[in-house]
């Protein structure tokens, strides 16, 4: 029949017309500042660095070895690296970042940074209200805006944390028990030194050991 | 009771009544010129208020079609989206192409709206709300009408740009097309009135059998002409599924690609007053004019029943529009010289004969056959299986 084409399709448009003014499911649309959609664990879109306790400065994972800087594909990371050094969050001492700059107007979230980091440090950010009213200096995030803690890190993406969180503790445990080692060694030196002391009935007083690691 | 009687009269014709009301401050030399500017004032107002809601109204019945809300953030239900739209369309930077050619370039959408706003001239409003009685009133709309193409080619060759000036050819091929069958389809109407003014067609169809009124729609020819008409208009308003002079897949926005601001905002301003004054043309002709549906609804005022009328059209141009997709080129050709125009010419035939026959059953047997029998035959002749062959280049062609 001419026309029976036309007249099928008008109805449906009819029938979508009248159904979204009948039944919500109809309409897929999520009204974005009210409504929000869940985000997805793996959500990602810019780096951010990771600091352990209360303290951004003190606890920053970051210890400026730039190999980010490096591997950045567009190069929006610029790494200034301290002359001095400062204890990090395992208590060895090492060097930090004196500058640490992401331009995230060029950043492209590929997310490599994150992959060749050995300490952690840097992360993906799940946070997408970003816009600014300067779009040089307000897209440009320096040291401070970049640090967030790890309890954020853990919120946003619980698996991929507990999972670096597990690590890390091995990690710390390993060294917990190479200092209890070295402790004991020492401990054990000394009661050793101490009994030579004796046996040799006071001859000498007691030295400290040589190359003592702490 | 009473009161109301005597009220509902004087609440159809307000609007005479105000304007002669306000022309007797004005010297009687100053009258007619008065008269003139209130008239044009009064429509001016009216059709762009009506443009501006129709833009909000398209955007969320569109939006409606498919399955979504719509425009609904400034202000309630997103009510002032056109007041939002008009802001920004005049703020923005007006864009002149560094080769056009300027005068031309700047003409091209005052004309454009200057003609679209000329037809409204004779059309009846209401009773009594005419600006122009004109005796050749149709004759006169269909004239005016065509100036539209002479804005549009001239905004398609002053641009100087290809797309503008494709899109310009298409819409000049398209409108000179389909003209002629927008034409023909309401040459019945004249035949049967007798009558080239406007007035006179709207007050022939203001009477009643019982409850019935007597628009041209309900008799076969009339039905016939009326949706010929329509499809006619759909595609003179450059509108869906007819849109290939801005089809913006394939030329960007046509005619008006290098226009922007306010200039663009005149070029959309212009298509939808065009599409109101050939809507307003239809329901003059075929549905009544401004005379009510059914004989117990005469009290209600007559502008009221032209606006409604013009807002039903208006819905039905936009649910078409979330319906259909756009035509190729050759398919639209097509539609217009091998069924429309055959089908108009048919239908001012069935016409005649509706005219010469003697009332009765009989005649609407034999006009209804008149009407249906060629409808199914260009329609399937339009549907014939093309051959469609390679064709092969050579370097001498």
């Amino acid at each position: 029949m001419v026309g029976e084409g036309i007249l099928k399709g008008l109805t449906e448009t009819a029938r979508n017309f009248f159904g979204s003014y009948v039944s919500k499911d109809r309409l897929t649309t999520v009204q974005y500042p009210e409504q929000r959609e869940p985000q997805i664990e793996a959500t990602r879109d810019f780096p951010f660095l990771v600091y352990d306790g209360a303290d951004w400065q003190q606890g920053m994972r970051c210890v400026a070895c730039q190999i980010c800087e490096k591997e950045c594909p567009p190069k929006c990371i610029f790494i200034e690296k301290s002359k001095d050094k400062k204890p990090d969050a395992f208590g060895k001492s090492q060097f930090y970042p004196a500058t640490f700059n992401i331009d995230i107007s060029v950043c492209m979230s590929c997310q490599i940074c994150v992959e060749v980091c050995p300490f952690d440090a840097i992360k993906m950010d799940v946070d997408y209200h970003l816009s600014t009213e300067n779009r040089f200096g307000g897209l440009l995030l320096n040291k401070q805006r970049l640090s967030k803690s790890n309890e954020y890190y853990d919120a946003i993406h619980p698996t991929e944390a507990a999972a670096v969180d597990a690590q890390r503790a091995e990690e710390q445990a390993k060294l917990d028990a190479k200092a209890k080692a070295a402790a004991d060694a020492k401990a054990a030196a000394e009661a050793k030194a101490a009994a030579a002391d004796a046996s040799l009935g006071q001859k000498a007083p007691a030295q400290p050991a040589a190359g003592d690691p702490q | 009771m009473t009161l109301l009687a005597l009220w509902i009269p004087q609440l159809d014709q307000i609007f005479v009544i105000a304007a002669h009301w306000l022309l007797s401050y004005l010297p009687a030399a100053l009258q007619p010129l008065g008269s003139a500017i209130l008239s044009v004032a009064a429509i001016i107002v009216a059709f762009a208020t009506l443009f501006a809601l129709t833009t909000l109204l398209e955007r969320k019945g569109l939006g409606r079609m498919q399955n979504r809300y719509g425009p609904n953030r400034v202000g309630p239900c997103g009510l002032f989206q056109p007041l939002a739209d008009g802001v920004k369309s005049l703020t923005k930077e007006d864009i002149v192409p560094i080769r056009a050619d300027r005068a031309v370039h700047f003409m091209a959408p005052i004309l454009l709206v200057t003609a679209c706003f000329l037809g409204y001239a004779v059309l009846p409003i209401g009773r009594n709300m005419v600006m122009v009685d004109m005796n050749a009133g149709v004759l006169f709309f269909f004239a005016v009408g065509s100036l539209m193409e002479l804005a549009v080619f001239m905004a398609g060759w002053s641009s100087r740009s290809k797309y503008s000036l494709l899109g310009a050819m298409r819409a000049i091929a398209q409108m000179i097309s389909y003209e002629v069958p927008l034409v023909l389809a309401s040459i019945v109407v004249l035949m049967q009135a007798g009558s080239l003014s406007t007035v006179t067609i709207v007050n022939m169809q203001a009477s009643y059998s019982g409850i019935w009124p007597h628009w041209f729609v309900f008799t076969p020819w009339g039905l016939a002409g009326f949706v010929l008409f329509m499809i006619a208009a759909t595609a003179e308003a450059n509108r869906s599924p007819f849109d290939l002079p801005e089809g913006e897949s394939e030329i960007i926005a046509g005619y008006y690609t290098e226009y922007s601001g306010f200039k663009f905002a005149l070029f959309f301003l212009g298509e939808y007053i065009g599409m109101f004054a050939t809507s307003g043309l239809a329901i003059t002709l075929f549905l009544g004019g401004w005379s009510a549906p059914f004989s117990f609804l005469a009290w209600v005022p007559s502008y009221f029943w032209f606006f409604a009328k013009l807002l039903t059209l208006i819905a039905v141009f936009i649910w078409v529009r979330g319906t259909l997709p756009r035509l190729r080129m050759d398919q639209l050709m097509n539609l217009a010289w091998q069924f429309m125009l055959p089908m108009t010419i048919f239908n001012v035939i069935t016409a005649g004969i509706w005219h010469f026959m003697p009332g009765g059953p009989l005649r609407w047997l034999v006009c209804s056959t008149m009407v249906v029998a060629p409808c199914i035959l260009f329609a399937s002749g339009l549907k014939r299986k093309k051959k469609f062959q390679v064709r092969t280049y050579h370097f001498s062609q």
